[in-house]
């Protein structure tokens, strides 16, 4: 798996995990503080992506 | 002058607690199966280690300590955060990085991240092993 969004959900699933297992302790708070952030990676990702594409790449 | 059997206990109380974060960078997630907290630890000792292969299976590369490079230094700082993935890595050749590879630089994300994440959990066993959490 090469794609740039690919590996972005898969970053943010590790990262998310990890964070929620230390922050919480039960695997119901565990998986809702998880979902969150994993949401947040993506949606940050997106929009921060859309946010970014008026401006040319360069040459 | 001999210590009373107070300061032995303390003595031996931080031995453990340095043990503890001393394994708990090695072996990611050991320093809370070894204070009982099974589920962190399991989850620490899947994903840690599985995050570390990803980045070397996408040609990150494990950098070598430059001290006339800063950011190489620091990047090898954290690659080493992960413990002993890192040395298994090393001594199988993996690692070496390519830099013509379309992945190379998420390969370093995923290898330096995994390292500074495992730094995290050794924090949270550090604490766990005092009693703060």
């Amino acid at each position: 798996m090469t794609s740039h969004f690919g590996l972005l959900i898969l970053f943010a699933l590790f990262v998310s995990t990890v964070f929620a297992v230390l922050q919480r302790d039960t695997p119901a708070e565990q998986a809702r503080l998880g979902a969150l952030l994993f949401g947040g990676f993506v949606v940050a990702a997106l929009v921060l992506g859309w946010l970014l594409y008026p401006f040319p790449l360069g040459s | 002058m001999r210590a009373t059997t107070a300061e032995r206990a303390r003595a031996l109380e931080k031995g453990t607690v340095l043990l503890i974060c001393l394994v708990a960078w090695l072996v990611p997630g050991a320093g809370h199966l070894w204070l009982r907290r099974v589920q962190k630890g399991l989850t620490f000792l899947v994903v840690l280690p599985l995050m570390f292969g990803v980045g070397l299976a996408l040609q990150g590369r494990i950098f070598p300590f430059e001290p006339s490079q800063p950011l190489v230094a620091l990047a090898a700082l954290a690659d080493l955060g992960i413990g002993l993935p890192y040395f298994i890595a090393w001594l199988l050749g993996y690692g070496a990085g390519s830099v013509v590879a379309v992945t190379y630089e998420y390969g370093n994300t995923f290898l330096i991240v995994a390292g500074l994440l495992n730094v995290l959990v050794v924090i949270d066993a550090y604490d766990v092993a005092l009693g703060r959490k």
